[in-house]
Parts: C-alpha cells; sequence; structure tokens
C-alpha cells in the first residue's frame, strides 16, 4: 500500500501533455476526442479549463485525473508517464495525490457527511480515530462541522458540494480535479463554492483544475485553458492569480 | 487492516439497504434452516427406531415356524415348535435365555367394562427376554406355570380399558370362557412402531395350550443373547440346531424363521439415514436456490450503484479493494443468513421432535457444516456480481445514470 515513488527530479513540472491524442473507436468510426494537446501545469495554479460540449475538454480532465490514459503522446505527472501505469497504479496514484470533485456531487446515499469524508482514507488503511479527526477537520474547513452526521438528502445542493469538497481534500492532495462543480448549483451557493476553492488554492497551495460552462467564473482562476475539436485554442492568464 | 476497512465498509453498505439485506438473506436462512431441521429430525428418527428395538428386550430373536414346501407345490405351514424345542435350545446353545410363547387373542371382561387383546402363555423368563418389569403384585410361581393355573398379569392399557379406575390385583377377570385371577400388574412400556405394547395379558403357558388354544403349539420362541454382540452367533447357532431337529437336508430351505432384533435395528437404522440423506438433498437445494437469490440481489446492487464505484475507484480504489467489498458484503449476508437459519432450524426440530414425541438430538457437526456452507454460499455466488464490479470503468461508472 505504498505510494508510487516519484522522484521529484530536478523539480518537474506537476502536469506536463505533450502531444496528447485520445482516439475512440477504431477505422471508419474513429473519434479524436483530443488531437495533440501540449499543456504544462506548475503547482498552485487555478486553472480553469472551458470549451464547448465534443471539445475535449472532459476527455482531457479524464486523462490529467488519471481516470484514462493516452492513445498517444505523452501525460508525466510529476515527471513519471502515467501512459505506462496500469489500472491498480493509476488507483494508487489518485489514491495519494489526486482529489476528484464531481458535477453531481457523488455523495454516498443514506450516509453521514462524517463517513463520506472518510471514505477515501478507509482506502488509504488509515485507522478509526486518525480517519475520524481528519474528516472533522477537513469539514471545519469547508464549514460543516456542525452537520457531520447529516445524509446527503438533509443538506442543500450547495452543502453536500461542500461535503463533496471535504471528501476530497481530507487526503491533501496535491491535485484537485473539479469537473462542473458549480454545475447543479444556484448563482448564490456557486460563488460560496467557487470561493472556497480558491481559498484552498491561496491558502493552502492545492493546484485546481476545474471544468466549467460559465464564463463569469472566470476571474476566480489564475489561467483559462479553451478547447475546441480536440486542441488547445487559447491559453490566458486569468484574474485569480496570486 | 485493509480486510477490516472493507468489512467495516461492506457492513455500512448492508445497513444502507437494510430492508433488501433481509431479504436477500432470507433464502439462505430458509435453506439453513431446512437442512438442519431436516437432518435433526431424520437424527431423531433414527435414534428413536433404535431406542425402540433395544426397548423390545437386549439382543432378542424371535423364533418362528416358516412356510414349507408341500406336495403339489403348494405351499403349508410348517410343523409348530414344542417343549422339547425350547428344551434343546437351553441345553446346547451357551448364553441365553429362552421363553416359549404361545399366543391367542381373547375378549377379557371384568364387571360391565370389556376389551379385546393378545394373550401370551409363557413362562418367567419372558419378562427378563422382552425387557418387561412388573409394577405391581408378582410373577408366576413354579406350581402355577407346572400346572397351567389360570393366573394372569395384565399390561397397563388392560387395566385402563377394562378396570377403569378400580384396582385390578386380586379380581377374577374373565378371559374368553375362563375365569382368571389377576395376579400382577406390568410397567407401561409406550407403543412401538404403531402397536400398543402395553395392550397384553400374560399368563402361564400351559394356561393357554389349555383353556384358549386348546392345542399344545408353539407359536414363538424368544431367545435372549445374554452377552451384547453374541446374537449373531446364537442366530447361527440356532439356525444349525432347528435344522437338524427337523430333519432337513441340506438342500431344503429352512422352514423356520429366526429374526434378530439387532440386525432388524441396523436395517432401519441405515433406512432412516438414507432417508436423512435424501430429506437434507432436497433442503440443499433450497439453500442452492438462496444463494442465487443472494447473486440476484448483489447483481442489482451493482447495477444500482455504480455511481458509488465510480467514486470508489476515482478517490483510488483498486479493482481488488472493490472486489474484496462486494464479496465480503455477499458473504456476511449469507453468514447472517446461516445463523439465524442454525437458529430457525434448531427451534424447528425442537418443535417437530416435541409434537412427535422423539427425542431431541443437534447434530453438531452438521450445524457447522451448514454455517461453512453458508459462507461458501456467498463467496460462490457473491463472485460474480463482484466481478462485474470490479472490472467497471471508472469513466463509465461515474456518468452512469
Amino acid at each position: 500500500m505504498t505510494a508510487p515513488v516519484i522522484m521529484p527530479a530536478a523539480s518537474p513540472p506537476l502536469i506536463e501533455l505533450v502531444g496528447v491524442r485520445r482516439v475512440y473507436g477504431e477505422g471508419d468510426s474513429e473519434v479524436r476526442a483530443l488531437d495533440g494537446v501540449d499543456l504544462v501545469i506548475q503547482r498552485g495554479e487555478f486553472v480553469m479549463v472551458m470549451g464547448s460540449s465534443g471539445s475535449g475538454k472532459s476527455t482531457c480532465m479524464n486523462l490529467l485525473g488519471c481516470l484514462d490514459t493516452p492513445s498517444g503522446g505523452s501525460y508525466r505527472f510529476l515527471g513519471v508517464d502515467v501512459g505506462g501505469l496500469d489500472r491498480d497504479a493509476l488507483a494508487l496514484l489518485r489514491r495519494h495525490y489526486l482529489g476528484f470533485v464531481f458535477q453531481s456531487f457523488n455523495l454516498l446515499p443514506r450516509t453521514s457527511a462524517m463517513e463520506n469524508v472518510e471514505l477515501p482514507l478507509v482506502y488509504r488503511g488509515m485507522g478509526a480515530r486518525k480517519r475520524h479527526a481528519a474528516a472533522a477537520h477537513a469539514l471545519d474547513l469547508v464549514g460543516l462541522a456542525n452537520r457531520a452526521d447529516h445524509t446527503p438528502a438533509q443538506l442543500s445542493g450547495g452543502q453536500q458540494q461542500r461535503v463533496a469538497i471535504a471528501r476530497a481534500l481530507v487526503t491533501e492532495p496535491m491535485v484537485l480535479f473539479a469537473d462542473e462543480p458549480t454545475g447543479n448549483l444556484d448563482s448564490e451557493t456557486t460563488h460560496d463554492v467557487m470561493r472556497l476553492l480558491q481559498t484552498l488554492n491561496r491558502d493552502r497551495g492545492i493546484t485546481i483544475v476545474m471544468v466549467t460552462h460559465e464564463p463569469e467564473l472566470t476571474h476566480y482562476a489564475s489561467r483559462i485553458v479553451t478547447f475546441r475539436d480536440g486542441r488547445v485554442l487559447s491559453d490566458v492568464p486569468g484574474e485569480g492569480g496570486r | 487492516m485493509i480486510l477490516w476497512n472493507t468489512f467495516v465498509l461492506a457492513l455500512a453498505a448492508i445497513r444502507r439497504n437494510g430492508g433488501r439485506s433481509l431479504l436477500t438473506a432470507l433464502g439462505v436462512v430458509i435453506g439453513v434452516a431446512s437442512v438442519i431441521a431436516m437432518v435433526n429430525l431424520g437424527r431423531a428418527a433414527g435414534q428413536q427406531v433404535t431406542a425402540n428395538i433395544s426397548a423390545m428386550g437386549p439382543n432378542l430373536l424371535f423364533v418362528r415356524p416358516g412356510m414349507t414346501a408341500a406336495a403339489g407345490g403348494t405351499r403349508a405351514e410348517a410343523i409348530p415348535f414344542d417343549p422339547d424345542d425350547l428344551q434343546a435350545i437351553r441345553s446346547s446353545i451357551d448364553g441365553v435365555i429362552v421363553a416359549p410363547g404361545a399366543s391367542a387373542s381373547a375378549t377379557v371382561a371384568y364387571g360391565n367394562l370389556n376389551a379385546t387383546t393378545s394373550i401370551t402363555g409363557t413362562t418367567n423368563e419372558y419378562f427378563g427376554v422382552r425387557n418387561l418389569t412388573i409394577a405391581a403384585g408378582r410373577e408366576f410361581e413354579a406350581r402355577e406355570l407346572e400346572n397351567g393355573a389360570p393366573v394372569c398379569i395384565l399390561g397397563p392399557t388392560v387395566v385402563t380399558n377394562v378396570y377403569g379406575s378400580a384396582e385390578p390385583l386380586g379380581t377374577t377377570l374373565r378371559i374368553g370362557a375362563t375365569s382368571c385371577q389377576v395376579i400382577g400388574v406390568l410397567s407401561p412400556k409406550g407403543s412401538n412402531m404403531g402397536q400398543d405394547q402395553d395392550d397384553t395379558v400374560v399368563m402361564p403357558l400351559r394356561a393357554v395350550q389349555r383353556r384358549l388354544t386348546g392345542k399344545q403349539d408353539i407359536a414363538t420362541i424368544y431367545v435372549s443373547a445374554v452377552e451384547d454382540g453374541t446374537s449373531g452367533r446364537v442366530r447361527a447357532d440356532l439356525i444349525t440346531l432347528l435344522r437338524e431337529r427337523r430333519g432337513l437336508r441340506d438342500d431344503e430351505a429352512d422352514d423356520f424363521d429366526v429374526r434378530d432384533m439387532a440386525e432388524l435395528a441396523a436395517t432401519l437404522q441405515s433406512t432412516s439415514a438414507t432417508m436423512t440423506a435424501l430429506l437434507g438433498a432436497i433442503a440443499a437445494v433450497s439453500l442452492l436456490v438462496g444463494g442465487i437469490g443472494i447473486m440476484n440481489i448483489m447483481l442489482v446492487s451493482v447495477t444500482e450503484r455504480t455511481r458509488e464505484i465510480g467514486v470508489r475507484l476515482a478517490i483510488g480504489a483498486r479493482a481488488r479493494e472493490i472486489l474484496l467489498q462486494f464479496l465480503v458484503e455477499a458473504v456476511v449476508l449469507s453468514v447472517f443468513g446461516g445463523l439465524v437459519g442454525v437458529a430457525l432450524g434448531i427451534g424447528g426440530t425442537w418443535i417437530m421432535v416435541t409434537q412427535l414425541g422423539m427425542p431431541f438430538v443437534v447434530s453438531v457437526e452438521m450445524v457447522v457444516a451448514a454455517f461453512a456452507v453458508s459462507g461458501a454460499v456467498g463467496v460462490v455466488f457473491g463472485y460474480l456480481p463482484a466481478r462485474k464490479a470490479a472490472r467497471l470503468d471508472p469513466i463509465a461508472a461515474l456518468r452512469h445514470e
């Protein structure tokens, strides 16, 4: 259960995509979801990924999140070639370095906020007491310490997403991948959640890569990458830089 | 640690779906309960048969005249035994107690009550051979046996039927056309294979021969081997002796029948063991169905929890950990079902056994086996759904609606 050994060889970038392609299907029905993406993300960035549906941004997120591997090109995470890892090694990489927040929260139903947040630590083999303390701390960070024993059904959408964020950051990940985290929230709670993410990025140095459709959120980001037709269309700095 | 955590995860998942988990386990509950009840009931029946046979008389052999091939290919009843046969058995076979038996059926009456019962004419050895004890009164005196005196010893059923609550000792009972003085009452023995062993009257052999049957025949010779385990040897000796006395040639079949109760007990035991195995096998089918029920529900559960599996994979669960979790869920369900099933099975056995008046037997190895089998059912039928869960693609699982 040890983490894959990652040597900080001359401090490589956190994420480095070189000519990455991702192809679904074969022959005539071949779909090139990503067609030669070059992208470098450094530690501490808050990257917002934009683009219309079918632009390849979700495919890119899946690759970055080590849920998928590229068909061509190379993806280096802290200098390690992810393309050469098997399913279990990818799982361990996610377990130890990555956190995920989804559009539809994906909390376990009929399970308390506390238990939901503890879940990733269970897979890390952490004992119950330490797990409990860490989860309580994470819930406190997202401002839900007093909702620890509520089940998702007893929480509002914004609160559920904050529990999901607590679940993602309880393992103290290097990168937090957020796939349209505000897609199911109203505008007020959207900004609550965005401010939370920004705080995590600024105060705790967690790198955040977030997919969104909402242009009005771009001012939270330090960088905005726009996809079109499986390629990076534009890559500009945002207002949210430190 | 990981296994323990997996166990905790599985328990949490089971608790989350409490009602469905109970229904899932129900199949195994019924399967295990029926296996346990059937096997224990079968064993109880087997024990009862043995107990009944040993109650009939320890190491008892019945000798009866059989059929003989007569002229013209017909079969006729063979010659009955006589007192000389009895004497010959006593003097030439070691370690036996021998009692004659002449039987008749007659109506007995006292006051205004009467009943029809079976009368056995015999000697005092009969009580030892048949494992009977005299509850009140006395055995026959030598003089009474010699003369065929009109005295009798009654079974408890006869006392109830003919005397009601009156005291039988010392009264005069009418048996058929003769009167007879009651000198004793037997202890109750209960019924055996549908026959009431207490519905009987015992008289001196000569009294029955002279006053009831009018013949000198001895219908049955009761032989008891004194030492345990010698009934086989005694049986062989009896056959040799009787063939000789009846002048049978080597190519002629026996015209008498020696029935060994030990042998009968063994036969009945093996019959009941076969029945037990058969019942157990039928019950095992329901356990199999219970296992399929678990597989079915687990498959539904995997489909329903696809997103959950996606989340677990995303946060770093490896395929083998997902597999283990679902396997443990299935095993916990089936073992829980097994536990409840064992309890229900034993309870059910107790109820049936007390209703049927049989001994209560719990076969420990059967309980352990049923428990182990229910665990195995969980592993076998939980594996397919668990493998399905473990093979899910995280991206597809997260997108699942």
